[in-house]
């Protein structure tokens, strides 16, 4: 990349029309869906007002599983020669950010509830537990990320972390589960959800999805800017090392 | 002079985490050439050796090494050539020969081929079955030196060789590295010593920048 | 050079590093021994620490193993000589099996202890003859798999100052199955936890899976991880 362009880039704004609307987009209907998961679902008939976490609840679970199923795909992306690009570690490196972000609500909206439904914050359910081991796993994979190095050290070495983390997860999550084989109901399949709750939930689904696109396409842009302005920075650096030179 | 370049650099650049430490270096080294690199703290030689001995890729220019292409086939370059760096990349719990035996054993190095390689360093008789932790600063260089010799180096990357030896290490040293001068070998040397790697080598180059000029 | 012959050879080579300097003896197994002196301490009841054993022989082979994977790296770090191995152009599979062999052969010293330190101070007893062939052979698996995830990890945490203190962080979450899994088998081999024989052989497999699962994908990551070169 030459000085220009690159100059460009970091004059560019991480906005653009697609965004603009996918943002507007978003926070209709976030306007949306708290009315309807605070003001027209109905109590529930054991939980009453408590009913109304599982609207954070389940969107966010969703939508941190979602970001992280993108790292994994991403990072074989980029692992792969034929669509080695540094836009797919950026893009696994921004979803992993906002991936952990909504793990981090998803285990506190759900101790809540649990201790709502339940009466304890934790239970050693087989769900619960990955969750928090995807959680702390992903932690260590934006350190990695952290690590130092050129663009590529870093986008490679964090892609072979985040397909190391695909082989744990299934492991820890099968082994928590033949731990401790006694089941939690599921909390939405037990059919004691009304039509509208679970409607609640299907607009909390979409709407969280929109956002997680929002937020990715945003941070990814972001992070494009700071490789961009660190290569920025290389041609100057390049200009005062040569001048260093006296002979 | 005979043309055939074992190293052959074109405006590097090199980049360590965001800072240019080579900035365009151009530099050709012939087949039996000991080029001797001098330049103050910070000038880039230490970088370029290590870009030549494939630790790291190049950034931008054309780097080629016996023949092949380092922001390609770096895997290649490094079981072809040695580096001497400031440590000696020695196990100092394991002897001298432990040591030589490990490292020729990657090449698949006969024993005939180790017990030479000893004794060009000098070190075959008593210092060989010797704990390298015990041994002195320069019996140690002389120890890696054998390290190289035992892995059938073709080029030789020599990182202040000098530095940390008393005056014996130094003559020492001298007298080996004169030896596989005498038998050949090709060899980049970036040293402060100018007296002494001045007379080892046949060619001086400046360093300074991140770029390389031929001494005037 | 092919990766078999430098398996050996890298194996051979920190065993007897090992053997000269005796780290794994004078500090990691000390180190060990009191840690189960100290869960006594803190779990001061008779009833419990027999019921405990084998979760804490397995949580303090963990812990040791932290120390054991550090040293096993810091013997390449201290002269330069994993820059030397990279340099060499060694093939990293090689490497990556024969750090990983000798390390999962440390492990089986360490756990040797741990079992021998739950027998005199926690009053553990294997249950009945079948129990040994379990014991084993789950040490073994387990042994295999902690040595496979030590190394990849312990490999990627070398080198640049700083990372050791990730070293931790990256490898407990990965080796979770290892302790739940090598855990129950103990208690079945033990005859506490109410787990039967039968159970125990089925956690068994699951440790094999584990070496396996990480025995392929680390061969295929290590040589990445390692070489900061690309």
């Amino acid at each position: 990349m030459t000085a220009s362009t690159t100059q460009e880039t970091v004059r560019r704004p991480t906005g653009t029309p697609l965004t603009r609307a996918l943002g507007i987009a978003t926070l209709i209907g976030l306007a949306w869906f708290v009315a309807f998961g605070l003001f027209l679902s109905p109590d529930d008939v054991v939980q009453k007002k408590g009913v109304r976490i599982l609207y954070l609840h389940v969107p966010s679970a969703w939508l941190a599983y979602l970001a992280f199923i993108v790292t994994a795909i991403s990072s074989a992306a980029y692992l792969s020669k034929r669509t080695r690009s540094l836009t797919w570690d950026r893009l696994a490196g921004a979803s992993a950010e906002v991936g952990v972000l909504f793990m981090g609500i998803t285990l506190l909206t759900g101790s809540l509830w649990g201790r709502i439904s339940w009466g304890v914050y934790w239970v050693w359910d087989s769900r619960v537990t990955t969750t928090a081991f995807l959680f702390v796993t992903y932690l260590g994979y934006l350190a990695v990320r952290g690590l130092g190095g050129t663009h590529h050290q870093r986008a490679r070495r964090s892609a072979v972390v985040a397909l190391l983390s695909v082989l744990e997860i299934p492991l820890v999550h099968f082994s928590v589960e033949w731990w401790r084989p006694l089941h939690q109901q599921e909390s939405i399949a037990n059919g004691k959800l009304s039509g509208l709750m679970l409607f609640s939930l299907f607009v909390g689904v979409i709407v969280f999805t929109l956002m997680y696109v929002w937020l990715v396409l945003h941070r990814q842009r972001l992070l494009a800017m700071q490789d961009a302005l660190d290569d920025h920075g290389l041609e100057f650096a390049i200009a005062e090392r040569r001048e260093e030179a006296v002979f | 002079m005979e043309t055939d370049p074992v190293v052959q650099l074109v405006d590097v650049v090199a980049v360590l985490d965001r800072f240019p430490a080579l900035a365009g270096a151009t530099l050709t080294v012939q087949r039996g050439e000991i080029v001797l690199l001098r330049g103050p703290n910070g000038a880039g030689k230490t970088t370029l050796l290590r870009l030549c001995a494939g630790l790291l890729p190049p950034t931008r220019g054309s780097a080629i090494v016996l023949g092949l292409d380092l922001s390609v086939h770096r895997q290649a370059v490094r079981s072809r050539v040695g580096l001497l760096g400031h440590s000696n990349g020695l196990y100092t719990d394991l002897t001298v020969s432990e040591n030589v035996s490990f490292w020729g054993a990657t090449v698949g190095a006969s024993s005939d081929e180790i017990a030479a390689a000893l004794d060009r360093m000098g070190l075959a008789a008593r210092l060989s079955g010797v704990p390298v932790r015990k041994l002195s600063a320069g019996q140690r260089r002389r120890t890696a030196l054998a390290c190289l010799i035992a892995r059938r180096a073709e080029l030789w990357l020599l990182d202040e060789p000098h530095a940390g030896l008393d005056v014996a290490g130094r003559d020492e040293l001298d007298t080996v590295l004169r030896a596989a001068r005498a038998a050949g070998a090709t060899m980049i040397v970036a040293s402060h010593e100018l007296d002494r790697a001045g007379a080892l080598a046949t060619r001086m180059v400046d360093v300074a920048g991140g770029q390389v000029r031929s001494a005037t | 050079m092919n990766s078999l012959e430098v398996t050996r050879l890298v194996a051979v080579k920190d065993l007897r590093i090992e053997l000269r300097s005796r780290v794994l003896i004078n500090q990691v197994l000390p180190f060990a021994a009191i840690v189960m002196v100290l869960f006594a301490f803190a779990l001061d009841n008779d009833g419990i620490l027999d019921r405990v054993a084998p979760g804490l022989i397995w949580l303090a082979t963990l812990f040791s193993m932290l120390v054991v994977v550090q040293r096993s790296f810091a013997v390449e770090a201290g002269d330069g000589a994993l820059d030397a191995l990279r340099t060499a152009g060694v093939p990293a599979q090689g490497i990556y099996f024969g750090k990983a062999i000798a390390l999962g052969l440390q492990l089986m010293v360490l756990e040797i202890l741990l079992f021998g330190a739950a027998f005199v101070l926690y009053n553990s007893r294997i249950a009945a003859a079948a129990g040994i062939g379990l014991l084993i052979t789950s040490a073994l698996a387990a042994s295999c798999g902690l040595g496979l995830v030590g190394t990849l990890y312990g490999g990627l945490t070398t080198g640049t100052k700083g990372r050791e203190s990730l070293l931790p962080l990256l490898l407990l979450p990965v080796v979770a199955p290892v302790l739940i899994g090598a855990t129950r088998a103990t208690e079945a081999a033990l005859g506490v936890g109410g787990i039967s024989m039968r159970e125990g052989w089925a956690w068994v497999a699951l440790l094999v899976t584990y070496a396996l699962l990480f025995g392929i994908g680390g061969s295929v990551a290590f040589g990445p991880l390692v070489d900061d070169g690309a």
